[in-house]
């Protein structure tokens, strides 16, 4: 085993970081807090520089001067309602317009604009994710669940279906409000809850999982990109 | 002081100190514990494999450097098996912080096959704001989405995209998925409304929201956390990060495992003692 130190400054400048950020599991301390804000202002100004430059430069910017630019052709004004790819129509002004009232939040008394704003994106969002969670989590998951309980020749896969069943009748008796919880309806509930539990576990395992993996991350680069450990 | 009070008043530093022991351990020394290649492993490994050799496929990367142990080495295998199949990938990435770590990644594993060229083998469309509007975008036309690549370049000029219109182009979508927005949008809005199949990797803490996903077919193979990663690379003979972490995490898994174990065990203790 031997040691080959990176000569790269920024591998230097990531481990001082990050050996900043795991001083805080001893206590709060400077280095700690200096490490957090730095990362808080880089990442603003990062997505700020990222989002004006993959965002409103191709899909704003761009469109509306190529479109502007052909009106002196010999399309004239025409061309600003010509639908080419990659030379939009005038119609982007719209959302530029709308992302603008965003910011009179800044200005008191016109602030009430911004809501309008807003409501075309909460209109757009909710019409769009009602569609798609109603034809993926509940048609095709409803499709899904109807299975059959006996495979021939296949034990095993038969005793999961039913135990698939079991699970989800009474998960969903569980959460049956409409009756008191007694006799069979509570033994069903206290069953489901069981299901539930497992599901709970599991999550809290894989949890546990994604978490570890993180500190294997730091670890893997202070101890192979930084320490060259091999 | 009873060892029960003991336990209990332990200053959690020294579960800090030990947890950081058992991960550095064994990636120092590693003792190698066995990994088994699970059902929905291989069924991801599989639908990439059941391509025909020269497919052009949609691969997403949704992640960023927070979940970069777990990302990383699942896109690296899954973009490096599709560039051995000869498949032309085109990806793009839905979160803000990720193009930069994706075309790293990328570009790490495409310098491993020197006749392959950008534009013509892969290409890098980049980031685009916009979540679940953006995957809807793209079903009416990929370059309508997406009218500069990554690098900068007006997508309609790169050869790969020539041949590339909207879903109906890809047999297949890979997605590596961190969270918000990834597989579940995904699914939602493109494998239920332009049945485009699927396949994700995703990070352990988000794994068990979409095995029921898995299990109705709207996934075709589901990668897990690292322990995905590393199957998966069993899977393709390889040996990358996540393999090399799986030790570690073997250990603090038991470590954890152990301290709730104990912990029920003084709480019980310390019930049945006097007060």
């Amino acid at each position: 085993m031997s040691f080959h130190v990176s000569p790269d400054l920024s591998v230097w400048l990531g481990a001082f970081l990050t050996l900043c950020i795991f001083s805080f599991l001893y206590k709060d301390n400077p280095f700690y807090r200096f490490a957090e804000h730095l990362f808080v202002g880089v990442s603003a100004g990062y997505y700020i520089v990222l989002n004006f430059w993959t965002v409103i430069v191709p899909n704003l910017l761009e469109p509306l001067s190529h479109t502007f630019v052909n009106t002196s052709g010999p399309a004239g004004l025409q061309s600003l309602f010509l639908p080419r790819l990659g030379d939009y129509r005038i119609f982007l002004v719209v959302p530029g317009i709308l992302g603008l009232l965003l910011f009179t939040r800044l200005f008191g008394k016109i602030g009430w604009l911004s809501r309008w704003a807003l409501a075309v994106i909460i209109g757009v969002y909710a019409g769009i994710r009602t569609t798609g969670a109603a034809q993926a989590d509940f048609v095709a998951q409803v499709q899904g669940s109807l299975q059959p309980l006996w495979i021939s020749g296949d034990l095993g896969a038969s005793l999961n279906a039913m135990v698939f069943a079991v699970g989800l009748i009474t998960s969903l008796l569980y959460f049956f409000y409409s009756r008191e919880h007694k006799g069979g309806l509570a033994v069903a509930s206290k069953l489901g809850i069981f299901f539930l539990m497992v599901s709970f576990g599991a999550g809290y395992g894989y949890t546990v999982m994604s978490r570890i993996s993180l500190l294997i991350g730091r670890f893997q680069f202070l101890l192979e990109d930084w320490l060259g450990l091999r | 002081m009873s060892w029960t009070t003991g336990l209990e008043t332990l200053d959690r530093r020294w579960l800090f100190l030990v947890m950081g022991l058992l991960v550095a351990g064994p990636l120092i020394f590693p003792a190698g514990l066995p990994l088994k290649v699970s059902p929905p492993v291989q069924a991801f490994n599989d639908a990439i494999e059941a391509l025909p050799n020269g497919s052009t496929v949609l691969m997403s990367c949704d992640y960023d450097p927070s979940a970069r142990p777990e990302m990383v080495p699942m896109n690296r295998t899954a973009f490096r098996q599709l560039l051995r199949k000869d498949c032309k990938v085109v990806v793009t990435v839905l979160w803000n912080a990720g193009p930069g770590l994706v075309e790293a990644t990328l570009n790490d594993v495409a310098r491993e096959f020197p006749n392959k060229r950008y534009g013509v083998d892969w290409v890098n469309l980049g980031y685009k704001a916009g979540d679940d509007a953006v995957m809807v975008l793209m079903g009416q036309g990929i370059k309508n989405a997406f009218p500069r690549d990554y690098r900068g370049n007006e997508t309609n000029t790169l050869p790969l995209m020539m041949g590339v219109r909207d879903y109906s182009s890809f047999p297949l979508l890979v997605n590596i998925s961190a969270g918000f927005p990834g597989t579940k949008e995904w699914v939602q809005q493109v494998n239920s409304r332009f049945h485009l199949p699927m396949v994700a990797g995703v990070t352990a803490v988000s794994a068990p929201e979409y095995y029921p996903y898995l299990q109705s077919g709207q996934l075709r193979g589901l990668l897990g956390g690292m322990a995905g990663a590393a199957e998966y690379e069993k899977a393709r003979g390889e040996k990358g990060t996540a393999t090399k972490g799986m030790d570690a995490q073997s250990l603090a898994h038991i470590f954890v495992a152990f301290c709730i174990v104990l912990g029920n065990i003084i709480q019980r203790v310390k019930k049945r003692e006097p007060a």
